[in-house]
């Protein structure tokens, strides 16, 4: 029973968020919250509206969020080259499906081997973190350094700095729709991350063993795990959760720009991570409240953009209500609060004994 | 308040989610005097003393200060400020900064930027205290026991009238504990009032001259020394006669070896890189044995090579006379030995984490990642543990940093024996701990030898080795020096081998 409400308690924290950011968006107009359903171009059924946006955008940040939780708590530190694995993983993808020329007419190999391709460098990407991480003793944010300045450069090499495209119409569906079903894509494969996640955290020790590690990397040597270990797979798996996220960017346009794809999105990442209520110094952390988290970080993206905030005044103005987030959700301050309801509790009684 | 009095709390309640850490709790000190402050585990003696010094916030009650009539601590800067230092069980001094700049660290600016003024005066007290450091070195270059006395000489220069010693002892050697003394008596002829929190009985009739019980929460009295002998002060703490402490004694010697049999475990010139000499040694079924030397003479880091706790550079272990490989701590514990750590902090406890998470740990990693208990197994588990070790929490979900010392060892303790091994290793099991627990611990080994088990136990205390161990191997500098069994097992004989030159 305990352990239920202290994990409500801390679910509580993007769900507030949320409320409020609702709240706002109902005062200010509620055609925000309109859906509709039309047909595109091609003649399909598609739903349209601000929340369809967050959805389909936050997915990619929720899939990140698993695998930054999951960094995040072993290590005690963040993953910020993410943004730049990104673009390698599509730039293999690319790479895979038009082979040499730029602009095949046909797929040069099945989509679902360009993906497998692309998980195996993300992998690889992830394991040169982890290693530097796990093995060398390097701060997250160091270690992570190299591959922020280095993978958009080696995303270009990888097709001369050309601009493959794809022509063919299947592939564009991993980012946007399924012909008949209106709702984009990107849900399902979010859905789908989760589901596996959950699974994994369900039949494994994956979570104990991470949140051991985190919070006590000695005491759980000497109780037979490797935190060397588990370090470097947290950052494998997420390298896993940068090859989706790159299979849904570059199906969204069909090609890539290498200096724009999935730019700063390390940081809305990471931003998830904290508006879950999980320590970025690692530890004990809550998935499904990360998950939530991504979506409130999104919904407050698309808000703003609503609100017509240029995108280069973007970033201001999220750090603002960022700051009163997590000021709000930080233990001085719950703490602050518990003390003051007491007070008043106290004054209360106080004054009816006098 | 009364002309010599120094500080005197009236009516301190402080309560935890679940938990009345004390009620109604009444404390007074006298200038110049050295008073005990005593009690379980649990008992609420932490919990006084961290809101005299601000780190927990009082519910109710009043706290004077001489010169001063009530005061307001919201923080251990205002302690400070008000001349209440601190020395806490667990050293809370920075090990990356030097000796000079812990002792002066918090203190105004002034102080610590002069440095070549702040290492001056650095040395000039380390010397005057008798304490084998230098201003410059790095803290954590010195040992535990240095650390610990380098806090209390921070605490003493901060010229306080009141002085708290929570545990100071329990890293500390005799000769270092004698010299601790020599400084309080010293504190105490200046008048300074000494609170003095610790679990040892011999150094409380040393030293002090009051005693006030803690039990559950609630005062149970305050007492002068000398009308309160030890037998009652135990049971005052324990809330009942108690007797068992000479119960224990003379079990042991029912050990008796069986002929030919295998050892359990057998090492042969083990070596570890921690920096002790090779080794031989070796455990048999159902027997109890101990490493026993002073602070610092390698016995931690014989039992961690045993384990792999350490990197292994040399020698080779038998396992129920067959050879085993064992470099990490996983390979031990696949081979039945279970390790219970010195440093139930750094080492022990996984703090976040719950009650349950803690006491399934070990036997969760041997029975592999892909097997998870249910949930329904490890509360099961849990439950059963906590009952058969009295373990004091408020939950299965509670986190295990929010535990008493006491309880959080038992929960290490269920760790282990929930891993089932055929031979245990504890290292300090006993230290920081209460008296009515140690004892609960010392007849849990006995027994768990009794049904076959293999059971290495390392104390500070001898008396308690003596009552526990059937043979101990004795250690100086590093290196074995002897071994002690049958009817050579006494202090005397323990403390000339400690103390003899190499042949």
């Amino acid at each position: 029973m305990k352990k239920k409400s202290y994990a409500n308690k801390q679910i509580l924290i993007p769900l507030a968020a949320l409320a409020a950011l609702i709240i706002f968006n109902l005062i200010m107009d509620p055609g925000f919250f309109r859906i509709t359903l039309g047909t595109n171009n091609a003649g399909n059924p598609i739903l349209s509206g601000y929340l369809i946006t967050i959805l389909d955008y936050g997915s990619e940040l929720a899939i990140l969020a698993i695998g930054m939780t999951l960094v995040t708590a072993a290590s005690g530190g963040q993953d910020i080259s993410v943004g730049a694995t990104i673009a390698i993983a599509g730039s293999v993808i690319l790479k895979v499906l038009c082979g040499n020329n730029t602009r095949p007419d046909q797929l040069q190999a099945p989509i679902i081997v360009a993906f497998l391709v692309a998980c195996l460098v993300s992998a690889v990407f992830g394991a040169f973190n982890g290693a530097l991480v796990a093995y060398f003793k390097i701060q997250p944010m160091v270690a992570t350094l190299i591959l922020f300045t280095a993978g958009r450069s080696i995303a270009a090499w990888i097709n001369n700095n050309e601009l493959p495209i794809v022509s063919d119409p299947s592939f564009s569906y991993f980012g946007g729709l399924i012909p008949g079903i209106p709702i984009p894509t990107p849900v399902f494969i979010m859905l789908i991350c989760v589901v596996v996640i959950f699974l994994v955290l369900k039949f494994t020790n994956l979570g104990l063993y991470t949140q051991a590690v985190g919070i006590n990397s000695s005491s759980s040597r000497l109780n037979g795990i490797n935190p060397t270990f588990i370090k470097f797979l947290s950052f494998v798996i997420l390298g896993l959760c940068v090859a989706v996220v790159g299979l849904i960017k570059v199906s969204r346009l069909s090609t890539i720009n290498y200096s724009v794809i999935a730019k700063d999105i390390e940081m809305d990442a990471i931003l998830a991570v904290a508006l879950g209520g999980n320590a970025l110094s690692g530890g004990k952390f809550n998935m499904a409240a990360s998950v939530l988290g991504a979506y409130v970080i999104q919904f407050l993206t698309t808000t703003l953009y609503k609100m017509q905030v240029s995108s280069d005044a973007l970033p201001a103005y999220k750090a603002i209500v960022v700051i009163l987030l997590v000021v709000l959700s930080s233990p001085v301050v719950r703490e602050g609060f518990v003390k003051l309801g007491k007070k008043i509790k106290a004054g209360s009684v106080q004054k009816g004994v006098a | 308040m009364k002309e010599k009095t120094v500080l005197e709390m009236r009516g301190i309640s402080k309560s935890f989610p679940g938990v009345r850490a004390l009620q109604n709790v009444d404390f007074t000190l006298q200038e110049g005097e050295i008073h005990a402050l005593m009690g379980e585990n649990g008992a609420g003696k932490s919990t006084l003393i961290k809101v005299l010094t601000g780190v927990y916030g009082k519910d109710k009650g009043q706290i004077f200060l001489k010169g001063k009539d009530e005061i307001q601590i919201h923080s251990p800067q205002d302690a400070q400020n008000n001349g209440i230092s601190t020395v806490y069980q667990e050293i809370t001094l920075c090990p990356n900064l030097s000796v000079a700049e812990n002792m002066y660290i918090g203190r105004g600016k002034a102080q610590i930027t002069k440095w070549r003024k702040m290492n001056r005066d650095a040395n000039k007290l380390l010397e005057k205290l008798d304490i084998p450091a230098k201003a410059s070195q790095q803290l954590g270059s010195c040992s535990l026991a240095v650390q610990q006395m380098i806090a209390i000489a921070r605490a003493v220069d901060m010229e306080c009238k009141v002085l708290i010693l929570d545990e100071p002892t329990s890293s500390l050697d005799e000769g270092e504990v004698q010299k601790l003394f020599g400084l309080m008596r010293d504190l105490k002829s200046q008048g300074v009032g000494i609170i003095f929190v610790t679990h040892f009985l011999d150094q409380v009739y040393e030293v002090c001259d009051k005693i006030t019980v803690l039990r559950d929460g609630q005062l149970v009295g305050e007492y002068e020394i000398k009308d309160l002998p030890r037998v009652q002060l135990v049971s005052k703490m324990l809330g009942k006669e108690m007797d068992d402490m000479s119960d224990i004694k003379g079990e042991q010697s029912a050990y008796q070896k069986e002929k030919d049999a295998v050892p359990v475990f057998e090492a042969e010139g083990l070596q570890s890189n921690a920096g002790i000499k090779p080794f031989n040694f070796h455990i048999d079924k159902g027997e109890v044995n101990g490493f026993t030397g002073l602070l610092g003479s390698g016995r931690s880091e014989c039992v961690r090579a045993i384990f792999g706790a350490d990197r292994v550079i040399n020698g080779s272990v038998k396992k129920n006379g067959k050879k085993v490989k064992i470099a990490k701590p996983i390979d031990a514990m696949k081979n039945g030995i279970a390790y219970l750590p010195e440093d139930r902090k750094l080492d022990g406890i996984v703090g976040d984490l719950s009650v349950r998470e803690n006491i399934i740990l070990a036997l969760q990693v041997l029975k592999g990642f892909f097997r998870p208990f249910s949930r329904a197994q490890a509360l099961k588990f849990a439950d059963e543990y906590i009952k058969l070790l009295d373990i004091k929490t408020a939950s299965t979900e509670t986190p295990i940093k929010s535990l008493s010392g006491g309880n959080q060892q038992k929960v290490i303790l269920a760790r282990w024996l929930l891993a089932n091994p055929d031979y245990l290793i504890l290292d300090e099991p006993t230290r920081g701990i209460d008296v009515g627990t140690k004892v609960d611990i010392q007849k849990l080994v006995l027994k768990l030898a009794s049904e076959g088990k293999s059971i290495t136990f390392i104390s500070s205390e001898t008396d308690e080795m003596l009552r526990t161990c059937s043979r101990l191997v004795v250690m100086r500098d590093r290196k074995v020096v002897g071994e002690l069994s049958g009817d050579e097992l006494t202090q005397n004989n323990i403390m000339t081998t400690i103390a003899g030159g190499d042949k």
